[in-house]
């Protein structure tokens, strides 16, 4: 790849990474979150306190985690323990943020990633929740990180594991998640998207460089909603890029 | 207190609090015992057909990885599982030893979603899935530890979660807040992977904890494995190092490597060629069945596994290990 030029995912997680506020607790999903969280505390957010649900809490991200339990989750961490300590950190409103992945997400924010199709007859088995739905019930403020496309943007997920806005406003409150939770931004392979204060469907916030507000459509399942203003995200800077290749994900395992 | 929500999954292993009680004060021996024995002997002897059984930590990080082989290697079937799992309980699921499963996550992390596990489910090979996230489960296992029939949380609430597990949402008597009861879950059989045991059982892990501290207490029989078997003079230096004491544990199995290809915290790294061999060959069922032909079947036991990996690999790990640095 020449200079200046980048790959869609290389673009995604520099986005997300902007979106990490220094000297906030921050709950880790594995895969994606976990790079951007990296660049973050490399360029923006150097006082990121990163949580690992299997217990790791603050680590210097010096290498990049394959797993949410392995040692480089509290790399000079300012603690290890397990995973009711940081789950319960969690329950008891310590965990500023969330950064989590999906397989499907609907307007609402509500993530899949158990089964496609019915649950006692799937087409595709997923994973499951693993530390999802926590992340999504406990964290004050939760950004999904996603491929951009219809069949991953639908309109309804399959199975709801992690809570958005479950069926719109109030929703979340009815059912019982604690109150002042709940999603805040989606950054995917084409745009940043938030949610319409009113309505809790997702908005379209900011385009990627060189991405159209039609491509945008044509590639979500759903009907966003447009604001007046969109915006426009900057592409990846050479130091971001750097980082990203040379440090974060040496041996491309997501760049 | 009245239930607002029921989740529709079975409850795959009901509780009976005051029968745990009894067992832990008839079955499970006082006494400092030598509890070392091979890893045949503490699978024959403890693990059996249609036991409810869980590992810890999981797949890739400090997991009983050679006694998970030894199940298979001795055909256990009909397995109710819990938890979350990588490679330990793909391999199960790949010799179809698993009948049920409270699933939180089975995936093969950074290599994304696992083959085995959608050949086991799609084909109804796996009769059932009732679905926790990790806290719930978790904390499942801390209720039984504690003795109490369900733990109260907010995980769950609103979602296909609740409604595919076995959860109740009631009101909270005192606040009035909904809140998902999760019912205790007490395990017939536990392996856990340790750093430093002695041979009464004692034990101690370095990094993280995972769920180590819950499922050791919340289980009736619990086989350690251990990278190391030290004297009792050493835990009694350092009794604030014990996460397990000895008479939660019924067998002591010598285990050195006994997590790879995945890693020990400060001990060796993850054999990243080993984990993607699993990951490649689980692809088909015909892989899948070749690696536990190659790693397992044609084994006779981990020692034997030890040799085919080779010492020259095993080093690559150990220079890979985490280490202690500011």
């Amino acid at each position: 790849m020449n200079a200046g030029e980048y790959s869609k995912t290389e673009l995604m997680i520099c986005v997300a990474s902007r979106l990490f506020e220094d000297g906030t607790t921050c709950f880790i999903g594995t895969g994606i979150p976990m790079l951007a969280a990296m660049l973050a505390s490399k360029t923006t957010a150097p006082n990121l306190v990163p949580v690992f649900e299997f217990g790791g809490t603050g680590a210097i991200l010096e290498e990049l985690p394959l797993a949410v339990g392995e040692a480089r989750t509290f790399h000079k961490g300012i603690s290890a323990l397990g995973i009711c300590d940081t789950m319960e950190t969690a329950q008891r409103g310590f965990i500023d943020y969330g950064f989590l992945g999906g397989a499907q997400i609907d307007p609402y924010g509500n993530l899949n990633s158990v089964t496609i199709g019915d649950h006692d007859h799937p087409k595709a088995r997923l994973p499951g929740s693993g530390g999802g739905n926590d992340v999504g019930t406990h964290c004050w403020q939760t950004i999904a990180i996603m491929q951009h496309d219809a069949r991953r943007f639908v309109p309804k997920v399959d199975f709801l594991t992690t809570p958005g806005f479950l069926t719109g406003p109030g929703a979340r409150d009815a059912a019982g998640l604690p109150p002042g939770t709940g999603p805040i931004a989606v950054v995917s392979t084409l745009a940043l998207m938030d949610y319409d204060p009113t309505s809790c469907r997702m908005r379209l916030k900011a385009l990627h460089p060189g991405v159209t507000v039609e491509e945008v459509t044509a590639n979500t399942g759903f009907e966003l909603v447009m604001p007046e203003k969109i915006g426009l995200n900057e592409p990846p800077s050479k130091e971001e890029l750097h980082l990203l290749r040379d440090e974060i994900d040496r041996d491309r395992f997501y760049i | 207190m009245q239930i607002l929500e029921s989740g529709i999954g079975e409850m795959i292993q009901p509780y009976d609090l005051d029968e745990f009680r009894e067992w832990n004060r008839t079955k499970k021996s006082r006494k400092l015992t030598d509890k070392r024995m091979s890893e045949q002997e503490a699978i024959a002897q403890f693990v059996y057909d249609g036991c409810y059984i869980g590992t810890e930590l999981y797949g890739t990080v400090r997991c009983p990885m050679s006694l998970a082989r030894e199940v298979v290697r001795q055909g256990r079937k009909d397995l109710r599982v819990c938890g979350q799992g990588v490679l330990e309980l793909d391999l199960w699921l790949a010799a179809g030893m698993i009948k049920k499963l409270d699933i939180t996550y089975i995936g093969l992390e950074v290599y994304g979603t696992t083959a085995a596990l959608r050949r086991a489910v799609e084909s109804g090979q796996v009769e059932t899935c009732v679905e926790w996230s990790n806290a719930s489960i978790s904390w499942r296992m801390k209720a039984a530890a504690m003795g109490v029939p369900f733990l109260p949380t907010r995980s769950m609430l609103g979602t296909d979660m609740l409604k595919y597990s076995a959860a109740k949402v009631v009101a909270d008597p005192f606040t009035g807040i909904k809140v998902a009861l999760l019912p205790a879950l007490i395990l017939d059989v536990a392996i856990i992977h340790v750093h430093r045991a002695d041979k009464h059982g004692n034990c101690q892990i370095e990094g993280i904890s995972g769920f180590a501290l819950e499922m050791s207490r919340a289980c009736k029989r619990l086989i350690i494995s251990t990278e190391e078997i030290i004297p009792t003079d050493e835990i009694r230096k350092y009794p604030d190092q014990t996460m397990i004491p000895y008479y939660l544990v019924d067998a002591v199995v010598h285990a050195p490597f006994g997590s790879h290809p995945g890693e020990m915290a400060y001990v060796y790294g993850r054999d990243e060629p080993g984990i993607k061999e699993w990951v490649e060959t689980s692809k088909t069922d015909e892989g899948a069945r070749e690696y536990l032909d190659k790693f397992i079947y044609n084994l006779k036991d981990h020692n034997e596994y030890l040799e085919l990996i080779g010492d020259k690999r095993m080093k690559e790990c150990v220079k890979l290990r985490e280490r202690r640095v500011a």
